[in-house]
């Protein structure tokens, strides 16, 4: 098995920060919105750099939307900053029409994706977002695992035209991919080599994949696990190489069930190589006030689920 | 000024090109067009400063948005006429394959067209940021836009009528079309508005009115006062008062044509009332 290591527990939302601090310095054309959680978003270096570039918004993300689709309009490449669920639900019809149906090259970066923004409960940890955005003809849509990859995607996302959909999260996790990694929108990394199932996980549930995956190698289980950093548009081809070997399939998000990354990798699944999943995501339901840790547990979105998930489908293939 | 004489007749032959826009398809929003014809022909053949031709980016000219964009048929018809596209796909309007949809959209490529709109209460924003823009490239020339007085109950237009003012937002001109008329009735027995005028000069705009909407002498001046204050610190706002339907008496004063079409015998007593000046599509 390969070993991956954590390099020290980081925020990925500190990896965007860091990621649009480097744009400030090499791309002229990036321009930064926010809507009062500047902190929150990391963006603060990239203010006092460029204050001139900034654009405080105030509480006020439908205005936001608009105008970053409108900054598009004599080529500038406006980044929006604000909780995944501010950036998404609250503002559907102006990313709808103004951004994706004008097609605008407007990067909407999300922090506090999920249960792990914590204490704040239900109504900010939006488990919708990845649904909505993958709906939306032309969108693209990136959920990172961690501070490198961020970071990296944070630049790549840059050179892409078009509207893309960037989600992080609030809580410190571990750092493992690597630090000077190129981020390619739409490729899957391979993780590890298996052949009895495949772990596909997104986001946060990438690192306890690898977790789960030495668990059930323990166990005398080969666990092949790719990381799905794109859900859309989504790398077919990896899911497909992977799982016709393996025979069944495990995907893991900090989602709901219905409309996140499980039900895109089914999707492909049922037109080309029907098999036996298991999703590891929340199953309808909203979230609460907690903990991180506590949360992904109560919500069975770790490596202990993945683990139990993977002896079942298993036992179903 | 441009001969006026030939800017009346503009204005003419677009009342012609909406009514028989919409007839053809026997869908889409007269009253709104007809009220703003006399404001899309000044603006575009007389304010605007335009490049020949047409470039998403729409550097060093001034830019136009439209927000309330079921009046597509009077923004499609002063596109056309102005030499965006050929006058003849007036005759596809809302037709499927069409670039001119029945909202205004960027999608199938229409030249002239740079955001889409039809869900209302957007535009304004779109035009902070094609305003903001401007400034970053030491741009000088202007944004333009045009809101429907009902779109103002809309929420997101206020969060962008405040941020215009507390960021100085002046090289702005917004256009509100007050013909005081909405789907369901008049503002008033819909959702009363206020006094507009009280509530813009609160949020920090400079505010001026055009009594004669339909007087394409006073539109012209009232869109050259409102340039003449750009560049101060505030941005510009017009309350330009219209009549819904203009130029077809049995359209005016009334909401009853906002989104219908005219019959045939409607649509011939229209026409006569505008008898053709610079000839049909």
């Amino acid at each position: 098995m390969k070993k991956y290591t954590d390099t020290g527990k980081k925020d990925t939302r500190s990896g965007f920060g860091a990621g649009l601090t480097e744009l400030g310095k090499t791309n002229p054309d990036v321009v930064a919105l926010c809507a009062d959680l500047t902190g929150s978003l990391k963006m603060d270096e990239f203010k006092a750099n460029h204050p001139e570039r900034f654009f405080q918004v105030g509480i006020a993300e439908a205005n936001m939307m608009g105008m970053a689709a409108g900054m598009t309009i004599g080529g500038k490449i406006p980044f929006t900053g604000t909780f995944a669920n501010f950036s998404t639900g609250r503002v559907y019809d102006q990313i709808r029409q103004s951004i994706a149906y004008s097609h605008k090259n407007v990067k909407i970066c999300a922090s506090h994706a999920g249960v792990t923004l914590g204490e704040d409960g239900a109504t900010h940890q939006i488990l919708e977002d990845l649904g909505l955005m993958k709906m939306l003809p032309g969108m693209t849509v990136i959920n990172t695992c961690d501070y490198n990859q961020t970071k990296a995607a944070t630049l790549a996302i840059a050179d892409h035209d078009g509207p893309v959909y960037l989600r992080f999260g609030r809580p410190k996790v571990a750092n493992f991919t690597a630090a000077d990694q190129t981020f390619e929108i739409g490729k899957a990394v391979h993780l590890q080599d298996g052949s009895d199932v495949t772990l596909v996980a997104t986001g946060h549930l990438v690192w306890e994949a690898l977790l789960a995956a030495e668990t059930l190698h323990e166990q005398g289980i080969s666990a092949e696990v790719i990381n799905i950093h794109t859900i859309k548009p989504l790398d077919n081809k990896a899911i497909l190489d992977s799982v016709s070997k393996t025979g069944c399939v495990v995907t893991a998000e900090e989602h709901n069930y219905l409309g996140g990354l499980g039900e895109s990798v089914a999707r492909v699944l049922s037109q080309n190589h029907p098999s036996p999943q298991e999703f590891v995501a929340t199953q309808d339901t909203f979230g609460e006030s907690g903990t991180p840790a506590q949360l992904m547990e109560k919500y069975g979105l770790n490596a202990d689920a993945i683990v139990k998930a993977a002896m079942k489908v298993i036992a179903r293939k | 000024m441009s001969d006026t004489h030939r800017l009346h007749d503009l204005v003419t032959q677009v009342r012609r090109d909406i009514l028989r826009q919409v007839h053809k398809v026997n869908s889409g929003h007269p009253g709104g067009s007809l009220g703003c014809a006399e404001f899309f022909v000044a603006l575009f053949q007389e304010i605007m400063d335009r490049k020949s031709g047409f470039d998403m980016n729409g550097k060093d000219e001034d830019l136009f948005f439209l927000s309330n964009g079921h009046i597509s048929p009077v923004f499609y018809s002063v596109l056309a006429r102005s030499g965006y596209f050929p006058v003849d796909e007036l005759n596809t309007f809302r037709l499927i394959n069409s670039r001119l949809q029945g909202h205004p959209t960027t999608h199938e490529g229409l030249p002239g067209i740079r955001i889409a709109s039809g869900s209302l209460g957007q535009g304004i924003s779109v035009a902070i940021g094609a305003a903001e823009t401007k400034k970053l490239n030491k741009d000088a020339h202007l944004i333009y836009t045009l809101c429907g007085d009902g779109e103002l109950q809309e929420g997101q237009n206020w969060e962008a009528i405040m941020y215009a003012a507390g960021n100085k937002v002046d090289n702005l001109i917004l256009t509100v079309d007050y013909n005081g008329q909405q789907i369901d009735g008049s503002l008033d027995t819909v959702l009363p508005m206020g006094n507009l005028k009280a509530k813009f000069e609160a949020f920090g705009w400079d505010v001026l009115e055009v009594k004669e909407g339909n007087n394409l002498i006073a539109i012209i001046d009232g869109l050259n006062n409102a340039k003449s204050r750009t560049g101060n610190g505030r941005p510009v706002c017009i309350l330009m008062h219209t009549v819904m339907g203009n130029g077809v008496d049995f359209m005016m004063h009334t909401h009853a044509w906002h989104g219908k079409a005219p019959n045939d015998e409607q649509l011939e007593t229209a026409l006569a009332q505008n008898p053709a000046t610079l000839g049909d599509y």
